[in-house]
């Protein structure tokens, strides 16, 4: 019987997959991470996994079995039994027996992962459409937030991928920290046990770095905790784990986990930096247009797309209104600082550097033809931003 | 009287007949099947290989929110009511169904609902591009202006949904032949029944949510606004009280299916009939008190997530109960093997690995790592793809007969059969893999270490697409061109329900005139 051959191919096939699953090659199973949660968890999964293959050859074997040695040819007289109530009672008990001895050890875990007293270091993460800021807590007096930063997918990935254009190239890609590469990565100390408070500011994102076995929701308006201990100095790379619009793929979590030492040394720059203030030096066209198309591609362009002509509902900034009409830069300024409410544009006053805003308001006034010839001067949007100007 | 049987256009605009309005429920379903269907092969060319090369990100989420509603209220919904319409009252011995005028209803608001749902692809903005479970604030806040008609169509194939249910309890209440106690009504009767109650008490929670995002985006109110004094988990909590259920709704009637074929091909009769009825009323209690277990990363009380764990882990309980009663009645059985017992087998075989991959994603701590990822797509697709809709095969291979009266060509159903289980392996079970190794879900573009589990998944994809062509055809043929030898009355060598013993294939316009007798 054929029939029977392919079944018999199909369980073969199945059960190599599934061992090869359960193997060394890590690349078809969870990764083991480098917290002790996440070794736990690890060895949590493998234990339900096992469950579940003893379970499956058990009632699969029985089924095949029957399937082969009860068949019409072989059987052609069929029994008359249709119930047992020890039979029934029996397989009802012994998987419930299974899954309190299941349960217990999960309890266990769970209750220390929620865990998160003792903590030595605060940081604040929020999601953004489509990025990730990220806040360092002064243990001391919750106040000294000098240390903020933004984290966006780098450009390399961008330019391969959101800013690939219209035309959908298919690429080849190569690189193995393709979309999961940022401009600024997530910095913390090893062996340090850090407290993360998740939350959003428009959408839900959720921050999940799988070698942690960390995946907390940031929900706007909430704050969620969660925590991890890192045994090992690296980098380890996640991604924003809850569908949150257009960009959801493309907001990779890089941590890179540094010796004490050299975490110190890296905070008290960012320190020296944040204390230093914001660069306002006067630019000349040439330059806020070259800093301005650098920016734009970063910022900008995966929704209102490389060539500036917008994409569905974002819109167009090829001559319109607001980038191109009389006196329309007032206009042009807010928007960029403050956002559209109710829509996807969404506030970068606080997201970019003045610097920053400059440029790109430049550049999409004199690009793709718009040469309006007007510019503005980080210095300008500084005072707007602090309530001057105008 | 007996064969009055009205012609035309307005047979089935006006009809009555609980035949017909099966019929076009199944017409209707294989139709969206198809439909959401196209977008899953849209989703899975794009995934193909890592870059983006066919559609853009916006576009992407619209055809995975499109696929995913299509799929659930369009394909496999209206496909097991089809089911409930054409069988039930064959198998409680009713002429037809207790309030045939709404039931007419029920089915004519259903292309209404998807006209509208589909048309939204045509509008300003693109149609909704917010995933299925349209999670508040991406779905209030930013939805694009077609939300508004994703709201619209949402009311409608609810109330579509209740009036089929409440057709189905009356019809099963009232209806039944003399001497057809409860406790004697086909498993499917029973499954239904339960999926009535199910839908009845959950499509008006799903109506308040949609009706809770309608104020928030149009009347100013909050419910799911933090900055106004709501909470954006609220909505996750209305939704997954409908939504859980609501996966129950689309499983249990394939249950029932399963427990009426594997019978019939095995010679003996259902093990544990009432262990069944109980296990499947077990399920569907407990269906109601784990909706939380789609949250476990929300930010729950740690107690909260214990108990949705523990409460969820229970479920596997009664159905483990089922498969192994499904086992033991092929038991010493005189098996054979045509194509609707071949879907029922793989129907068991498969839904069981989903639900393997159910227990692990019920142990919270674990749930961690897999939730949102590809290991979610892959356990949910094993549980809907073989279970719910491979159910629906084999319902149709095992009862065409019975309505057309003439047999399907069974060469050509095993073809259909064997690729379709190869293809829809090849398909999922890659996405465990890619999902462990950190993919994850709702995304057009990924990194390259998931290349290879992508590129199965997709290839797998067009030839389980591909198959469904080869169904069809296969319908077509036997129904539309009427190939394909008498079919006797009792259909197959073991069938025993009353459509079998006490009807003529193909089933007659109007059945049982007179009640049957049941001893």
């Amino acid at each position: 019987m054929s029939l029977f051959r392919k079944l018999a191919l199909i369980v073969a096939s199945f059960s190599a997959l599934l061992l090869s699953g359960c193997g060394g090659d890590l690349k078809y199973n969870m990764r083991e991470g480098v917290t002790e949660i996440s070794r736990e968890v690890y060895d949590l999964h493998m234990i339900v996994i096992w469950v579940c293959v003893v379970i499956g050859i058990i009632t699969f074997g029985a089924m095949f079995y029957s399937m082969f040695a009860h068949r019409k040819s072989k059987n052609p007289n069929p029994a008359k039994f249709s119930h047992s109530t020890t039979v029934e009672i029996i397989w009802t008990v012994i998987p419930f027996i299974i899954l309190i001895a299941l349960a217990v050890p999960a309890v266990g875990l769970l209750i220390k992962m929620e865990d998160a007293s003792n903590s030595e270091l605060t940081v604040m993460v929020k999601g953004y459409q489509w990025k990730w800021e990220y806040k360092y807590i002064d243990g001391d007096d919750n106040l000294g937030n000098d240390v903020s930063f933004f984290s966006n997918l780098d450009q390399k990935s961008r330019d391969l991928s959101v800013n690939s254009g219209s035309g959908f190239s298919g690429t080849e890609i190569t690189d193995e920290n393709y979309l999961l590469e940022v401009d600024n990565p997530l910095v913390i100390p090893v062996d340090t046990k850090v407290r993360f408070l998740v939350t959003a500011d428009d959408v839900i994102h959720s921050f999940w770095v799988p070698d942690f076995s960390v995946k907390k929701d940031a929900v706007p308006g909430f704050i969620n905790e969660v925590w991890t201990k890192v045994d090992e100095p690296g980098t380890y790379r996640g991604v924003c784990a809850e569908l949150c619009g257009k960009d959801h793929g493309f907001m990779p979590i890089v941590v890179k986990v540094l010796p004490q030492a050299e975490y110190d040394a890296w905070y008290a720059e960012k320190v020296a930096e944040a204390e230093a203030g914001p660069d306002l030096n006067e630019r000349t066209m040439s330059q806020l247009m070259a800093e301005g198309e650098a920016a734009y591609n970063k910022y900008c362009a995966s929704c209102h797309m490389p060539n500036g002509e917008g994409n569905g509902p974002f819109p167009s900034l090829v001559g319109t209104e607001v980038v191109t009409g009389e006196g329309s830069m007032a206009k042009h300024i807010d928007i960029v600082i403050n956002g559209v409410s109710g829509t996807a544009m969404q506030a970068f006053g606080n997201q970019l550097t003045e610097a920053e805003i400059a440029a790109i308001i430049t550049y999409e006034r004199n690009a793709w033809g718009n040469d309006t010839g007007e510019k503005v001067q980080p210095q300008e949007i500084h005072d707007i931003k602090n309530g001057g100007g105008e | 009287m007996a064969d009055h049987k009205p012609k035309g256009i307005s047979r089935w605009l006006f009809t009555t007949n609980h035949k017909d309005i099966g019929t076009m429920y199944l017409v209707f379903s294989f139709i969206m099947f198809l439909i959401g269907g196209g977008m899953a092969m849209v989703i899975r060319a794009e995934l193909f290989q890592p870059g983006l090369q066919f559609v853009e990100p916006n576009f992407f989420n619209q055809m995975t929110t499109l696929h995913g509603l299509i799929m659930v209220f369009g394909a496999v919904m209206p496909a097991t009511v089809g089911l409930a319409n054409w069988l039930i009252p064959m198998m409680i011995g009713a002429p037809d169904m207790a309030l045939p005028r709404m039931n007419n209803w029920s089915f004519w608001i259903l292309p209404a609902a998807f006209g509208l749902l589909l048309s939204s692809l045509f509008m300003e903005g693109g149609a909704p591009n917010f995933g299925w479970t349209f999670y508040a604030p991406l779905s209030t806040t930013y939805g694009p202006p077609s939300t508004d008609f994703f709201i619209f169509g949402v009311h409608l194939m609810g109330i579509s949904s209740i009036m089929g249910a409440i057709n189905v309890i009356v019809t099963v209440f009232n209806m039944r032949a003399p001497g057809m106690t409860l406790m004697k009504m086909p498993l499917f009767v029973w499954t239904w029944l339960i999926t009535a109650f199910l839908l009845v008490m959950v499509m008006p929670v799903l109506a308040g949510a949609v009706t809770m995002m309608l104020t928030d985006r149009h009347f100013g109110t909050s419910f799911f606004d933090a900055a106004g004094g709501g909470d954006p988990v609220l909505f996750q909590h209305v939704f997954w009280f409908f939504g859980h259920p609501e996966v129950y709704i689309m499983i249990l009637p394939a249950f029932g299916i399963a427990s009426a074929i594997i019978p019939t091909f095995a010679r003996k009769k259902l093990f544990g009939y009432s262990s069944m009825v109980y296990a499947t009323a077990s399920i569907a209690f407990l269906s109601f008190i784990v909706w939380a277990h789609h949250m476990f990363t929300v930010g729950m009380p740690v107690q909260g997530e214990l108990f949705f764990m523990i409460a969820t882990m229970l479920i596997a309980v009664p159905t483990g109960v089922k498969v192994f009663n499904w086992v033991a009645t092929m038991w010493q059985g005189s098996i054979t093997y045509e194509t609707p017992m071949l879907y029922a087998l793989a129907f068991v075989i498969l839904f069981t690995i989903g639900g393997f991959s159910g227990v692990m994603l019920a142990m919270t701590p674990v749930d961690w790592q897999y939730h949102d990822t590809y290991f979610v797509v892959a356990h949910f697709h094993y549980v809907l793809f073989p279970g719910a809709i491979f159910g629906t095969m084999a319902a149709v291979y095992y009862w065409l007969p019975k309505w057309t009266g003439r047999m399907y060509d069974e060469k050509l159903a095993k073809v259909h059969f064997w690729l379709s289980i190869v293809f829809v392996n090849l398909t999922f079970f890659p996405m465990h893999f890619s999902g462990l190794a950190g993919m994850q879900r709702r995304v057009p573009d990924y990194a390259i270490m998931y290349s290879d589990f992508n590129m199965w998944s997709s290839i797998g994809a067009f030839g389980l697409g591909l198959m469904q062509l080869l169904f069809a055809w296969i319908l077509i043929k036997a129904c539309i061109l009427k190939k394909g030898e008498k079919a006797t009355d009792q259909v197959w060598e073991g069938a025993e329900g009353l459509e079998f013993t006490h009807m003529p294939s193909p089933a007659p316009y109007h059945s049982f005139d007179t009640p049957p007798k049941i001893d």
